[in-house]
């Protein structure tokens, strides 16, 4: 077990190092990177808990996509963050009051937080043994069974979100030349092409 | 210190040994597949290719490593140095690391892994990093354009390979890559999932930049694309990332459709006589005849096609292979569900 141990303290490390990374890089392209490179070493542990269903997910969703994005964003724009420092000492009473406000309440939540009575027995009931069935079929079992009206609740609001994001970027510009493939394919030649005889020395009027 | 041997050593030692004999034939097809690409493609425009190094021009390869080790390296000025070198480096191992679990015959794997092929889908739509961390360091505009482009085309394929993923791993009911080539016998993915095949194989063209969908590296509008910068080993390394690349995803159409390591015997029963001498053939020959063969179709691609325009590219994506793997999901599932053969 000594080499799962350093192996969990070897990613938690790289993990800590990565996510410090991330706020003190001065070039946002930089930060990403490091982001990227936290997400990694999280599911590194997600591994080593034996959850690699959800080590794979964060793998394809969280560096496979969305840091692919913030990563093509980040390119695109031209952030100085010289510039973006100069306000620093203005917002730091405001920033540092939003900061003590959070870590009241955590600190209240935490403060406060007991295990629900019947907690336990609801956790036992639908998960299986992990030694049974792999856990992408545990994961399935609780998911499209228990919660799937959770489940499929929650996919519909992300499906909100998306027709909305479409719908807020959609406009119809005009003058854009665009191909039209079905148009170009249905053109058929009796009603494009003219056959003419040309008489010679006197060509077409 | 018997038991460090035998709990720590002795396996580190054997995973290593696998990964070595993993490693070698993989560069070594690559080294060859590069020498192929250029013969194949000479043949087929009438040409004659290398063939002076060597017996056949069979050493062309290893004279073209030499020459590219003694090249100069160049770093641009005002390139970010650390993330320019990063880059290949990342490009290269991301194509090596697919190969953790391929299985290239039975029981011949370096990880048996679970979700292997969630394992696999990972690894491919990582490999836009490299490229878009070339493009970006190299402070250059023609190599910014190219990975803009690689990042944008490489996004939106992953989302059909993804279905047609989907569709094949409902059809097997495991996420394990063993398991699946197993549950292929008598039946191979190509047939009953045709479309899908043929879908699957185009976007594995997008997702390697190869042609026609080359336009992260197009010559005639961006130099080189993201690797204009590059030179000597770091451009070695970029050249030699897309070709492992290319065999680790034909190791993958060939895992998930054309039956791994399973031999024509297994789809023709009722040969007599020549099913046993088939049978005789070890199950690596046929996974490497079959990777063989998809290789051959990338470079036949590539001589026949022109390169698709950019917006052309999106539209098949997105309109065209999008909803025809969806759709095809659905009904595959529908169909499952129907003849009550879903794998629970």
């Amino acid at each position: 077990m000594i080499i799962a141990s350093l192996a969990f303290y070897l990613f938690s490390f790289m993990a800590i190092v990565g996510a410090l990374n991330v706020i003190f890089q001065r070039n946002p392209v930089h930060s990403v990177l490091w982001l990227i490179f936290t997400f990694f070493n999280a599911a590194a542990l997600f591994v080593l808990l034996g959850a690699e269903f959800v080590a794979m997910i964060l793998v394809v969703v969280y560096v496979g996509a969305v840091a692919v994005l913030f990563l093509f964003v980040v390119m695109m724009l031209d952030i100085n963050v010289v510039v973006l420092r100069e306000g620093f000492l203005k917002y730091l009473p405001a920033g540092a009051l939003v900061g003590v406000i959070l870590l009241v309440e955590l600190a209240i939540v935490f403060g406060g937080w007991t295990m629900a009575p019947d907690a336990e027995s609801l956790r036992l009931v639908p998960t299986p043994n992990p030694s049974d069935v792999a856990n992408t079929q545990a994961l399935g079992q609780v998911l499209y069974t228990k919660y799937a009206y959770l489940f499929e609740a929650s996919g519909l609001v992300l499906l909100v979100a998306m027709i909305g994001a479409i719908v807020l970027t959609m406009r119809t510009r005009t003058g854009v030349r665009k191909q039209k493939i079905s148009e170009q394919v249905g053109r058929d030649a009796k009603e494009t092409v003219v056959m003419v005889q040309v008489q010679s020395g006197k060509g077409l009027s | 210190m018997a038991e460090f041997w035998t709990e720590y050593l002795a396996p580190f030692l054997w995973i290593a040994g696998k990964i070595l004999l993993f490693v070698v034939p993989v560069a070594l097809t690559m080294a060859f597949l590069t020498l192929a690409e250029r013969r194949i493609i000479g043949a087929m425009q009438l040409r004659i290719g290398p063939n002076v190094i060597g017996p056949f021009g069979l050493l062309q390869p290893f004279a073209d490593a030499v020459k590219l080790l003694f090249k100069e390296t160049v770093v641009p000025t005002g390139a970010s140095t650390v993330v320019f070198f990063l880059a290949p480096m990342v490009t290269f191992s991301l194509a090596l690391l697919g190969w953790a679990v391929i299985p290239v015959s039975a029981g011949w794997y370096i990880s048996n892994l679970n979700v292997g092929v969630l394992y696999l889908f990972a690894i491919s739509s990582l490999g836009v990093y490299g490229i878009v961390m070339a493009g970006w360091a190299s402070n250059s505009r023609y190599a910014f354009l190219g990975a803009m482009r690689s990042a944008a085309q490489m996004v939106s394929y992953e989302v059909s390979i993804g279905f047609v993923m989907i569709a094949v791993l409902l059809t097997a009911g495991t996420l394990n890559l063993s398991e699946l080539v197993e549950s292929q016998r008598g039946m191979w993915y190509f047939l009953p999932h045709f479309p899908m095949f043929i879908v699957f194989f185009i976007s594995v063209l997008a997702e390697t930049n190869r042609h026609p969908f080359d336009l992260p590296e197009a010559e005639s509008e961006l130099v080189a694309g993201f690797m204009t910068e590059y030179s000597s080993m770091s451009f070695a390394l970029f050249f030699l990332g897309e070709y492992i690349n290319m065999i680790a995803m034909s190791a993958m159409v060939t895992t998930l459709f054309l039956g791994g390591w399973l031999g024509p015997q297994d789809m023709l029963p009722g040969l007599g006589f020549l099913e046993v001498v088939l049978g005789w053939v070890p199950g690596i020959i046929w996974f490497a005849a079959k990777v063989a063969f998809c290789l051959f179709i990338f470079i036949w691609v590539r001589a026949t096609l022109p390169r698709f325009r950019y917006d052309q590219l999106m539209r098949l994506g997105w309109k065209v292979f999008l909803p025809l793997s969806l759709a095809w999901l659905i009904l595959t599932a529908g169909f499952l569900v129907y003849t009550g053969k879903l794998a629970h």
